[in-house]
């Protein structure tokens, strides 16, 4: 003990104070990091910039929605309303009018929603037992299935029109809500059944061993195991589906009659009416309207997505 | 002789042009613990599969208990399986993960929440029962995938390398717990690893596999002291046995292996055949089966060598040395150190050691 505390002291004596205090003016913890670096200008910048440009448009179809016809005719497209009007909002939704209806987008909205909810939850619901079977059950002919599926997801639309125009018409289902149902079902399936199984293949083969060895059969795994791992991706193709089938326009426009229009095609007969004058204000927010459904599904389920993603992260 | 619990008749498998398993014949006794010891790729997890019926044969039959089920469902065959990854449920709390396979095969309540409880119990898992896989450690996952196949009450446990996700401490506590356990059900348990230590410590017999065919089936000594070939040869020990490569010489009423200029002395070697003298084979001694001595020893059958380099292991010392113009490793004790560059004089016990033939590599 006694020669520690010598060796100590010995040390202490041996240490000048010149090296001491730089040792304790040297760097010491978190390194400073300057906040308006030419590195950070140059990032923030151009992100500021490049947000700018994509938000501007948005600015502008806001803003012009809220302003009077008159204040529109001034022509100042960039400037705020002077007056704050909902006007054109109500007139967007209600009283619109294309030819003869003046019901507004109301009509094309619960349209889409009537196209877009079953159209979302038939085509989930198939395309997922597709992925499954696919990547679980290596079934005969699975490889051949699965390469005719996604060559059809690579043929353009615009060449099936017309077959799908007869072949509706011949099931009796043309220009009905089922026949439009049934044809975004079938489109969506390629790339649906392309999401799921490699979702499900992705998910430790094991499980489904274990699951196999414990006595469940094709159904119980896909509902007990598969299914409640699965709520990601089940999310992701909602996404899909939802945004897909919303702006969808073509096939609207082709397949159904005019009572059953969904909203993008009302939206484009509002927009592109040829009476009258042509009202901004309620082209914009008819189009704000139009476009209101994909952003809050992508907002809402977006985070649920995020929450989904970290809740599979726990390793099983 | 023991009833036969598995049997496996003529097995082949092949994926497209590729041959897994080739006309493979196995028979596991009535509660026998075998393992299916190889490298990657060799088929032995292939051949558990085909067993557990998750896989379908190309070829050839398994009997489990004297009943055909090649062609049965996996719930059918009266097996349990534990898997490398646990393969537990993530979303079902344990208690679930347990009693999932039972609620699928409509056993009534009690009767699951009886087995549920004696597996619980005989695992130590009890009060982890409602708790979700997430929240459990590896070795505790892996105890629950055990349980999932002793609720079962399964006649054959199938265990596809459990315990390969573990760090070597608790793998070396389940180990022993795997072994407890079979010592109290008598389950016959088929085990697959590449783990040779698990495979020595836990088996009653151990199928080495390669390319789809079982190299040796045998119990661990006579893997280990009496390999039937060089590879089994070279896969079993650690590190593993020294190979000298040479030519056999019969003089002077004495067997030599003479490699590189040294003579082995291995006339003490029980070959299964006369030696013929000018064959080409391959010496194999294990590193503790060569006796290591500082001054020179007058034995005839005596080397001199240099240590090259020393790796102290705590119990063993394991020297390496140039001999016969090759690298060669020794186990000693551990007490027993060496400094590079000291000459030692070695002997060999040949009635250990192993001869192969050099083509055919097959034990003489």
């Amino acid at each position: 003990m006694s020669d520690i505390v010598a060796f100590n002291s010995v040390a202490d004596e041996a240490a000048p104070q010149a090296q001491t205090d730089r040792v304790i003016a040297g760097p010491r913890g978190r390194k400073p990091r300057r906040a308006l670096s030419g590195r950070n200008i140059m990032i923030y910048g151009t992100l500021v910039v490049v947000a700018l440009y994509y938000l501007l448009p948005l600015y502008v179809m806001v803003i012009t929605s809220l302003k009077g016809m008159p204040e529109i005719r001034l022509g100042n497209i960039f400037a705020p309303p002077v007056e704050i009007t909902f006007e054109p909002w109500v007139k967007a939704w209600a009283s619109a009018c294309t030819g003869l209806n003046c019901d507004g987008l109301s009509r094309g909205f619960w349209n889409s929603v009537r196209i877009t909810v079953p159209s979302t939850l038939v085509s989930i619901a198939i395309a997922s037992v597709n992925g499954y079977a696919l990547a679980n059950w290596r079934f005969k002919g699975a490889e051949l299935f699965f390469t005719i599926l996604i060559v059809g997801a690579f043929i353009p639309y615009q060449v099936m029109i017309y077959p799908i125009v007869i072949v509706l018409r011949e099931m009796g289902v043309y220009g009905t809500l089922t026949g439009l149902i049934l044809v975004h079902t079938i489109f969506g399936m390629p790339i649906l059944t392309l999401l799921f199984r490699n979702y499900f293949a992705g998910l430790p083969e094991e499980l489904f061993k274990a699951a196999r060895v414990d006595g469940a059969g094709f159904w119980t795994i896909y509902f007990k195991i598969m299914l409640p791992m699965s709520l990601p991706i089940f999310v992701v193709a909602m996404i899909l589906q939802v945004t897909g089938i919303w702006n969808d326009f073509l096939f609207g426009v082709v397949f159904t009659r005019p009572e059953y229009y969904p909203m993008t095609v009302q939206l484009n007969n509002i927009v592109n009416s040829v009476q009258g004058v042509k009202e901004y204000n309620v082209n914009m927010a008819a189009t704000i309207l139009t476009g209101a459904v994909p952003l809050f599904v992508y907002f809402v389920s977006g985070r649920l997505f995020v929450r989904g993603i970290a809740a599979g992260a726990v390793k099983g | 002789m023991q009833n036969v619990s598995v049997s496996v008749k003529d097995l082949s498998l092949s994926f497209g042009a590729v041959t897994v398993l080739d006309t493979l014949n196995l028979d596991i006794k009535d509660g026998e613990f075998l393992v299916l010891l190889g490298s990657s790729g060799c088929g032995k997890s292939t051949l558990l599969n085909c067993i557990a019926g998750l896989l379908d044969v190309s070829d050839g039959q398994i009997f489990i208990k004297n009943k055909n089920v090649t062609w049965e469902e996996p719930k059918d065959r009266g097996i349990g399986m534990v898997f490398q990854s646990y393969a537990l449920y993530p979303q079902m709390s344990v208690e679930k993960n347990l009693s999932f396979g039972l609620q699928v095969a409509k056993v009534p309540k009690e009767e699951i929440d009886k087995r549920v409880s004696r597996a619980a119990e005989i695992l130590q898992i009890q009060p982890l029962l409602k708790r979700k896989p997430s929240e459990l450690s590896g070795g505790q996952r892996q105890r629950v995938a055990i349980g999932r196949a002793l609720v079962r009450d399964v006649d054959v446990f199938l265990f596809d390398e459990p315990l390969s996700n573990l760090d070597a401490k608790l793998r070396s506590e389940l180990r022993v717990e795997i072994k407890r356990l079979h010592q109290s059900l008598k389950n016959t348990m088929i085990y697959v690893t590449h783990d040779q230590i698990e495979a020595l410590t836990l088996a009653d017999r151990i199928a080495v596999m390669k390319s789809g065919v079982i190299q040796q089936l045998a119990d661990p000594m006579t893997i280990y002291n009496a390999p039937e070939n060089l590879f089994v040869a070279g896969f079993i020990g650690s590190p593993s046995m020294n190979f000298f490569r040479g030519e056999l010489q019969l003089r002077d009423q004495r067997a030599y292996v003479h490699a590189n200029g040294v003579d082995f002395d291995v006339s003490a070697y029980p070959s299964r055949a006369p030696f013929v003298h000018g064959q080409k084979v391959v010496l194999g001694l294990r590193p503790e089966h060569v006796r290591v001595d500082e001054a020179a020893s007058g034995a005839a059958a005596s080397h001199r060598a240099v240590v090259d380099i020393e790796e102290p292991m705590g119990a063993d010392n394991l020297l390496w040395l140039k001999l016969a113009g090759q690298s060669m490793s020794v186990r000693i004790a551990g007490q027993r150190r060496y400094a590079p560059g000291t000459a030692v004089t070695l002997s060999f016990d040949m009635a250990v050691a192993s001869i192969f033939d050099a083509t055919s590599e097959n034990r003489l």
